[in-house]
């Protein structure tokens, strides 16, 4: 156990509650075997935000919707690995004892609100439908309790907005009820993948702070996955940045942002525009993420990264345990740790 | 909901005197003399033609006639033939067993199609569907009559399962072959229309929201993904049933159905235009009415489409 | 849905079943790249090349019937009335002893032109009015449009039924006459199908960020449909022209088997099907090779038009 001063906040003396422990998936296609995931580890604490990090296509999403059980099977196969909620692993449940975990132990938001909910049903059905089927609630009961959810997501006039249909709230009203109805059974980790990415930049620190704060009221555990550093800079207690199927790095939020401690990480930050650095030509990281139909042998960032050695592009690094809880899977991870 | 109703009522006029107009025009006003082969191998007399271009106003021009028609059609009149029976009752009495054949032959797309589509469309690649997309692709290559005259040689001549002419007041049950027939062609469009359906949906957003949210199987099929899918098949089934009851002609030739389809062809052949006319006129108030009511209902089912 | 029967279910929920093919996204990247996307995935696919070895075959039945019949179609010897297939004769004699086979091969001509010209020509008008609908928007497309609602309210086969009989009564004698008035009759009773689906497609193209380009930089209204319009608007049209080329076929034949498409001296599939009429209890092989031939073809067109909606659509793939 670290005793680092996290800023905000250390959480790994709470109750442990979800785990993903070296997990391993792939899509079987007629294209090939597309290797998503390829020993995925990462853990949430009550009241702990762990943000998952990543460019579109790092598994971030996948490992979220295997942690749900959603993914298509086939062609997604689970090759290797462990899920444990509270120390049971989710992979070896039943279905239905699996399905009871959804959305009362585990719940999901995704990025597009609007396409995520149904059309043909007004907001509040949807909302007070697994209130009815898992909770006993009458009709009434049920359109009660959706307009507390909404209510507590700070939907104004939500007596009236309950009987609306998606397509009549705006994209950030629609991401709220979306949040309520995630939080209907009031789960115990709540996964929110890309909440923002659709949304306006004002309505996104709205959704965000709307997030964190039920979460503190609530002691969820929350994993919040996104590519937009500046999201998880206020928010993450810890930090998992992915890179084809890896993580390649594992941190305290602010030791992360102190002192990255994988080249990946640091050219994220890099490529971040910056308020205190103007007139100065924004970064970009170049070429392109491996295809994961055919990864190379060694560091898959190797080809894109600036201190590749010859090491690199023939062995694949293993993820080294740095102290004060974060790890790197880079050759050279201590040197970029140390430097001054 | 309600200017919905109004607008699509209001869309409804122009289309209705636009395609009655068309109808009374080609009957009338095509080149030639009405009156050749109405009174047999000889000229008519010049009596006869006079009384009846009296009665029908033969005499004045196309727009007169048309409206002067049209007044006595909101009155519930559809006029006389030339032999002095009304029109009306004609119609009367050969519209129910058209209306039954209709009725029966949607009813036969919708059980058969629908569960070959479910079938497929939840199941995916695989025998079944390939089956299914199969022998679709042939009932949609046949056409109606050619259908119709295999399986009456099939069933009625060779197997003698079932009469291969009904009777004249036909049972139900003697009109299943003529409606199966009639309907086969929109079966195959339906099962290929709820396979896509479902198999679009089934890759849906809401769709995952709904099997996250912890919904059972059977309930996020039954209540997330049927809904969608089925608004297009209902749809069709809808427009299908105003189709087919005027679109009997060849069934009802070929099974020997006195239904309003073989009126019409008779009425046709010995230039009955007061018989042509009225059918068609009432043909197209079905039509555009099953249409209207399949709009409504469309907007019932699908929320976002009263708000457009 | 205009209407009924057999035949006009054949044209127009064709049309309902290829809206799919609006959804083909004609307007990501340029209309090239979708083309020869299109083109690379068609080409594996064995719908499409068992559909293109029927219709060449068919074409070239059509072009050059004697190369496959030395027989005179028309020759009639009632010493052979209704004969079944020998190895003289491999499809038989009809009621009239003419040979079948001759029969057949030269049919194809007929029919095939008639769903060439006709799908061509409904292509071609509803098309036309479609994206001008489309483009234009407003009272215009109000107006295009419920015209196009008259049309698509007529039953089809009733309203194919008056006109052709009325040109019946015109008397009219030669082959290419009657083709002519068949295909007026398809095109004007099934374009209504047509501009709906161009319409739709124009007003998604319409919408698109390079239309507004080119509108914002002053283009007049004829090029902006022409150059940026219409190439990202044709596919599913052109889905659509496929499968009612043969749904057409399909049409000619029923309004042979009713007896007011075409007639001697234009022998299509469809007038040897409705002569079979009266006789196909004693002899099945009067209607049997040539509905199988038109059956063929038929499905020949479906299944191009399924690969080619298919191989557009990537959602599909």
């Amino acid at each position: 156990m670290s005793t680092v001063d996290y800023s905000n906040g250390d959480h790994s003396n709470s109750e442990l509650l979800l785990e993903v422990d070296d997990l391993w998936l792939e899509f079987r296609t007629s294209d090939g075997v597309a290797k998503v995931l390829n020993g995925v580890s990462y853990n949430v604490h009550a009241g702990e935000t762990l943000a998952v990090l990543g460019e579109s296509g790092s598994g971030k999403s996948v490992t979220a919707q295997a942690i749900m059980g959603i993914v298509d099977m086939p062609p997604g196969v689970i090759t290797g690995g462990e899920i444990r909620y509270h120390g049971e692993d989710l992979l070896k449940l039943s279905d239905t004892r699996r399905r009871e975990i959804r959305a009362e132990g585990i719940s999901i938001i995704f990025q597009d609100a609007l396409s995520s909910l149904n059309p043909v049903y007004t907001v509040g059905f949807q909302i007070g439908e697994q209130l009815r089927l898992r909770r006993g609630m009458s009709r009434k009961e049920a359109q009660k309790r959706a307009i507390e959810l909404l209510d507590m997501v700070k939907i104004p006039n939500a007596k009236g907005r309950v009987k609306q249909y998606p397509h009549e709230f705006s994209g950030g009203m629609r991401q709220r009820a979306m949040i309520a109805m995630s939080l209907a059974l009031d789960p115990e980790v709540l996964i929110a993948d890309e909440p923002t990415t659709a949304l306006d930049v004002t309505v996104q620190a709205q959704i965000m702070d709307l997030l964190k704060e039920i979460q503190v009221e609530r002691q969820m555990g929350l994993i919040l996955i996104t590519h937009d550093l500046g999201v998880v800079a206020e928010v993450a207690d810890k930090i998992a940045v992915m890179y084809a199927g890896r993580i390649v790095e594992r941190a305290a939020a602010t030791e992360l942002y102190r002192m990255p401690g994988h080249p990946y990480t640091l050219a994220l930050m890099d490529s971040m525009p910056r308020l205190d650095q103007r007139g100065q030509t924004l970064n970009t990281i170049k070429g392109l993420p491996p295809s994961l139909l055919n990864i190379p042998p060694g560091c898959p960032f190797a080809p894109r990264c600036p201190r590749a050695q010859d090491i690199c592009t023939v062995e694949l690094p293993e993820s080294k345990d740095l102290g004060l809880g974060r790890t790197s899977a880079c050759h050279f991870a201590e040197e970029l740790v140390n430097r001054v | 909901m309600g200017r919905y109703v109004i607008r699509r009522l209001l869309q409804l006029i122009p289309v209705f005197l636009g395609t009655t107009f068309l109808i009374y025009v080609l009957v009338w006003a095509v080149p030639g003399d009405p009156f050749a082969g109405m009174c047999g191998e000889r000229p008519c007399e010049p009596g006869f033609i006079a009384k009846m271009n009296e009665k029908f106003h033969l005499d004045d021009n196309i727009f007169s006639q048309y409206f002067q028609y049209l007044g006595n059609l909101v009155q519930g009149d559809f006029g006389e033939t030339y032999n002095g029976n009304s029109v009306g009752e004609l119609i009367a009495l050969r519209y129910p067993v058209s209306v039954q054949l209709a009725a029966l032959a949607v009813v036969i797309e919708a059980i058969i199609g629908v569960i070959a589509g479910v079938l497929t469309g939840l199941r995916g690649k695989g025998f079944l569907d390939n089956l299914v997309l199969v022998s679709t692709l042939f009932l949609i290559s046949l056409p109606v009559f050619v259908t119709g005259f295999a399986l009456q040689i099939l069933l009625g001549f060779e197997l003698e399962w079932v009469d291969p002419v009904v009777s004249s007041d036909p049972t139900l049950g003697e009109l299943l072959l003529p409606a199966f027939v009639l309907g086969s062609l929109s079966l195959a469009y339906v099962a290929r229309l709820t396979r896509t359906s479902l198999m679009e949906n089934k890759r849906s957003d809401y769709v995952r929201t709904a099997v996250a949210k912890g919904l059972k199987p059977s309930r996020v099929v039954g209540v997330h993904l049927m809904r969608n899918s089925m608004i297009p098949v209902i749809t069709f089934l809808g427009t299908d049933l105003g189709s087919l009851m005027g679109g009997a002609i060849v069934t009802e030739g070929i099974f020997g159905i006195q239904g309003i389809g073989k009126m019409t062809y008779d009425a046709i052949l010995q230039k009955e235009n007061i018989t042509v006319t009225g059918v068609v006129v009432l043909l197209v108030i079905v039509f555009l009415i099953v249409n209207l009511l399949i709009d409504l209902l469309y907007a019932v089912l699908d929320p976002r489409i009263r708000y457009e | 849905m205009s209407d009924p029967t057999a035949a006009s279910t054949a044209v127009d929920s064709a049309g309902a079943y290829v809206t799919a093919a609006e959804h083909a996204e004609p307007t990501t990247g340029k209309s090239r790249s979708l083309w020869s996307d299109a083109w690379r995935n068609l080409r594996k696919r064995p719908t499409f090349i068992i559909s293109m070895v029927i219709i060449t075959f068919m074409i070239i039945l059509a072009v050059f019937p004697s190369m496959f019949t030395s027989a005179d179609p028309t020759h009639q010897d009632l010493q052979r009335q209704m004969l079944k297939p020998s190895a003289d004769a491999w499809f038989g004699y009809d009621f009239q002893g003419r040979d079948i086979m001759a029969g057949v091969a030269h049919g194809a001509k007929w029919s095939l032109l008639v769903g060439f010209f006709a799908s061509l020509l409904t292509v071609l008008i509803g098309g036309t009015v479609g994206v001008i609908g489309g483009y234009a928007g407003g009272w215009l497309d109000g107006i295009l449009s419920r015209i196009g609602d008259v049309f698509f309210g007529l039953p089809f086969v009733l309203g194919a039924i008056v006109i052709l009989s009325a040109f019946r009564a015109a008397g009219l004698k030669s082959a290419f006459g009657l083709v002519i008035v068949v295909v007026l009759v398809i095109s004007a009773l099934t374009w209504p199908v047509a501009m709906r689906i161009m319409r739709s497609a124009a007003i998604s193209a319409k919408q698109q960020d390079y239309v507004k380009a080119a509108r914002a930089l002053g283009a007049n209204s004829f090029r902006i449909i022409t150059k940026h319009m219409l190439p990202n608007c044709m596919a599913p049209v052109m889905v659509y022209a496929t499968i009612l080329f043969g749904a057409t076929i399909g049409v000619e034949a029923t309004l042979s088997f009713l007896g007011i498409g075409l007639r001697a001296p234009a022998i299509s599939w469809g007038v040897m099907i409705a002569e079979s009429r009266d006789y196909v209890q004693h002899a099945p092989h009067l209607l049997l090779f040539p509905a199988g031939f038109l059956v063929l073809t038929v499905l020949a067109f479906v299944m191009l038009g399924d690969a080619v909606r298919d191989a557009l659509d990537p959602k599909l793939r």
